[in-house]
């Protein structure tokens, strides 16, 4: 594992992308062929499940290191990952055991999985025994997980592209889909040689720039086409030779995500390429599902049928770059249109719908319609002009989004910590709440929204008004009061306001406002009631 | 029975002797147990510390002052106290200050270190009744690797900085670390260029006959072909300054205890971090105490309340006390 733990500990010192690439090809042309597929499952989502939790952890260690509980949380508190603290409190290493490399270990912690607590605890405590400290920090996020050290997986591809001499996009490729690092090497799964890899290959998306002193200036309204601005994952959707991709914006496939979608592939005929957003949808209401149904959708490796069955995905889709295998983004943008109608018309499944075009005459009418914006669940309108080609990345001119403006709240502020990077020494993480009977509701931390002159005062307020100390995190008098915006707003048990907001952020410093005239709980609730 | 030693609003006061403790307000009468920033303040009438430390106080607050230094151990009277100085590892010239008053000891400790660092001085536990603590590095992930091991690290990093055609620059405090790191690289035989600061600490120490290395004081004609392969030392406040972007490309390693934490090293946009640290870790901090013998412990500038509690659960009283010390390595603002 001495390498892989190298590797981690040089990739967090390098700030540089190069130097970072270069790391990762090296990896990949030097580490134990096991290894390399690990390293590549281990960032690219296909961690193994979680053998051992945070609790058992943490009291493992204190009974190995001799500490209290709330000396180890002091210490938590200040480190702030939980592996590390614990791999700074162990005893120091006994050696003795010969290194083992990393797949070694994960795949022994896998085996720990429906193993009985004492055999776990066994295992751990003998890890931590034999393992260096850099190792042990490693090998704990073995098990946490989050290694956060600024590689994504577009970076890991291109590290595998450059050690292997491959393609990025033919990499991208290969390593898709359900694989066993267990059951396959690295070279193994990138030369397996039965798909043509120029078949799942994307086009490049074309993207909307803020429309900000409304469309007056657009000219004729009967040249532009309005739709929803939905708030789902932007995806591209592709058949050819029997094969079905679906891309997401970061140009990460996602097909084995949305198994609803990835369905169409029998019913789409090849050479069709759609521009679309993927959205979890309510059928009934005939509108897209709160936000938060399509983040259950994200980030898991198995679907439950329950989250099937509670967030259905479907792709709503917009434009048509390909059709018969032709690439037809340079026609216009109307005629793309009605040649999308057409396939949607043809395919007739609910996984595939059509983002619906406004009807409106002036854009007096088209403001109204969107104030709605709300009621389907979306943040406001496109402006496509109709007869447009589909373009490349962010030109300005042809796509506009328009966007209803932001919820806002008065909150007062009730938690100060400090930044990172450059606003490292400042207080520029607050968290607000809002007035519930004659308590304080702490219920969205935000971090941005202030001007660098504001954050310095309210910089210097904290640090003399600081009432508490709990680890990095300051406890300050409820004084300042500020207008938070966000762009929705969920129902939420993790949180103890029982809310959970999107997109927080500070809209400006209300010195206008006391306290006892902030929003309460009660608002926030009356909101969520209106959004559902 | 008056205390030997009390708190008040000006720093660390002995009633029977009339004096105080690295006072952070002007006193009448200062005794200094060493001459960083936060411990050694201007303004006072006159200053009592060891002859080690008389240079640097001078350097740091005049010529002028009205200093009187003494030998390690020597006792002095003041007033109804006896003062005496005992080696506290820190830096050169750093103390304890010992203050016994109708047969009850305290020792005030200022900074301290536990490991003997070479240069600094060997930290002598000193038996008291009531002793007062610092807490810097008072948390249990805060165990530092003995110093061998972190020059290990450091020369590997050096030699492949050279490697790769990248300069070495090291970050470290101007007063304490820099010397700890010269005098302990002496033998790299590399050729060490200084930042203004600490150049000028230098030249004080080495005419006062410390056994340092060299050191030449880099200027805008400095070449940056001189510079190739050999090791530029700079205080935290030049990290990351454009001072420092003309060495580009270079690699920054920064000696700190804070390095102890990963995401601190990110924070300060260091290429490497070597946690080495002028303070007792965990361990020097639990041994330190230990040995004193002391019936009561305060905790002052660090993690106080923290070490405090841990203290009384193990059956040693012990009390937080809030002063006006730390600066130097004492808090991850000025991240040294
Ligand atoms: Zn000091
Ligand atoms: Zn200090």
């Amino acid at each position: 594992m001495h390498q892989f733990s190298q590797l981690i500990s040089d990739l967090s010192h390098s700030t540089k992308t190069n130097e970072k690439l270069e790391l990762l090809s090296r990896y990949f042309s030097t580490a134990d062929e096991r290894d390399k597929a690990w390293m590549l499952a281990l960032f690219s989502g296909r961690r193994p499940k979680r053998a051992v939790n945070s609790a058992q952890l943490r009291r493992w260690c204190q009974e190995a290191a001799g500490l209290p509980e709330w000396l180890f949380n002091e210490c938590y508190h200040t480190v702030g990952d939980l592996a590390e603290t614990i791999a700074l409190l162990l005893p120091p290493p006994e050696r003795g055991e010969a290194p083992r490399p990393l797949h070694y270990w994960i795949e022994s912690l896998m085996l720990l999985e429906k193993a009985p607590e004492a055999e776990k605890q066994a295992f751990i405590r003998n890890a931590w025994e034999q393992l260096q400290p850099g190792e042990r920090f490693v090998f704990n996020k073995l098990i946490t997980g989050g290694f956060r050290i600024g590689v994504s997986q577009g970076a890991m591809v291109n590290a595998i592209a450059k050690a292997y001499g491959m393609e990025g996009a033919v990499v991208s490729h290969m390593i898709s889909g359900n694989w066993d690092p267990q059951q396959t090497t690295l070279p193994q799964l990138l030369h397996n040689h039965h798909n043509n890899p120029d078949d799942s290959r994307p086009y490049p998306f074309f993207l909307a720039h803020a429309l900000d002193g409304g469309p007056a200036t657009l000219g004729e309204p009967a040249e532009w086409q309005a739709e929803w601005k939905w708030d789902g994952i932007r995806g591209q959707l592709i058949r050819r030779n029997g094969q079905v991709f679906l891309w997401s914006r970061g140009e990460e496939l996602i097909t084995d995500k949305f198994p609803e979608i990835a369905g169409l592939l029998d019913y789409l005929p090849d050479g069709t390429v759609i521009d679309g957003e993927i959205l979890a949808w309510d059928e009934v209401l005939a509108r897209p599902l709160p936000f938060q149904n399509l983040q259950t959708r994200i980030g898991r490796k198995n679907l439950t049928k329950k989250q099937l069955q509670e967030s259905p995905v479907v792709l709503l889709a917009y434009d048509l770059m390909e059709w018969n295998g032709q690439d037809i983004r340079l026609l216009p943008l109307r005629d793309r249109r009605l040649q999308l109608e057409a396939l949607a018309d043809s395919v007739n499944q609910p996984a595939l719908k059509i983002s619906p075009l406004i009807t409106y005459t002036d854009w007096d009418e088209l403001a109204t319609i969107r104030a709605q914006s709300r009621d389907n669940n979306s943040e406001g309108l496109m402006l496509k002009n109709a007869g447009s080609t589909y373009q490349v990345g962010r030109r300005r001119g042809d796509w506009w989004k328009w966007k209803v403006d932001p919820f806002t709240v008065d909150a007062v502020m009730v938690y100060a910590q400090k930044g990172h990077g450059r606003r490292s020494n400042l207080y520029t993480d607050y968290t607000f709440a809002v007035r519930n009977g004659d308590q304080l509701v702490p219920f969205a931390k935000a971090y941005s929204g202030l001007t660098d002159v504001e954050i310095g005062q309210v910089d210097a307020w904290v640090k003399k008004h600081a009432v508490e100390k709990f680890g990095p995190v300051r406890t300050v008098k409820p004084e300042l009061v500020f207008e938070i915006a966000f762009e929705g707003i969920a129902a939420s048990n993790r949180h103890k306001s029982g809310i959970a907001l999107r997109f927080p952020r500070i809209h400006r410093w209300r010195h206008d406002k006391p306290v006892s005239e902030i929003n309460t709980l009660d608002d926030l609730k009356q909101l969520l009631e209106q959004q559902s | 029975m008056q205390p030997v030693l009390t708190f008040t609003e000006t720093g660390i006061y002995c009633p029977a002797g009339g004096f105080y403790i690295d006072p952070w307000k002007p006193a009448d009468r200062a005794v200094i147990t060493h001459a960083h920033a936060d411990h050694a303040r201007i303004g006072s009438r006159h200053y009592l510390c060891t002859k080690d430390s008389v240079p640097l106080l001078q350097l740091r607050l005049g010529k002028d002052i009205s200093v009187q230094g003494t030998g390690w151990g020597e006792t002095v009277k003041i007033g109804g106290a006896e003062v005496s100085f005992h080696p506290a590892g820190h830096m050169i010239g750093s103390a304890q200050v010992k203050v016994t008053v109708g047969g009850q000891t305290w020792v005030a400790s200022g900074d301290y270190k536990t490991e003997n660092d070479g240069i600094s001085g060997a930290f002598e536990p000193v038996r008291c009744h009531t002793f007062i603590t610092e807490s810097t590095f008072g948390l249990p992930i805060y165990r530092w690797r003995p110093q061998t091991a972190i020059f290990g690290d450091i020369e590997a990093w050096m030699r492949e900085n050279e490697a790769s055609g990248k300069q070495s620059i090291l970050v470290a405090y101007s007063l304490g670390k820099a010397q700890r790191l010269l005098y302990n690289l002496a033998h790299t035989g590399k050729r060490f260029f200084v930042h203004g600061a600490i150049y000028n600490a230098h030249q004080v120490l080495l005419s006062a006959g410390w056994p340092l290395p060299p050191v030449e004081l880099i200027t805008p004609e400095t070449p940056k072909s001189d510079l190739k392969g050999q090791l530029i030392i700079a205080p935290p406040s030049a990290a990351d300054s454009a001072w420092m972007k003309r060495f580009s490309p270079y690699s920054l390693g920064v000696c700190s205890g804070w390095m102890q934490v990963r995401g601190n090293a990110r924070r300060m946009n260091a290429d490497a971090g070597f946690a080495i640290s002028d303070h007792a870790d965990w361990t020097g901090l639990l041994q330190s105490i230990r040995a004193t013998h002391a019936e009561k412990v305060f905790v002052t500038h660090g993690f106080s309340s923290t070490l405090a509690r841990y203290l009384e659960e193990n059956n040693i009283p012990a009390e937080a006390v809030r002063t006006a010390f730390g600066g130097e390595e004492e808090t991850t603002e000025t991240t040294v």
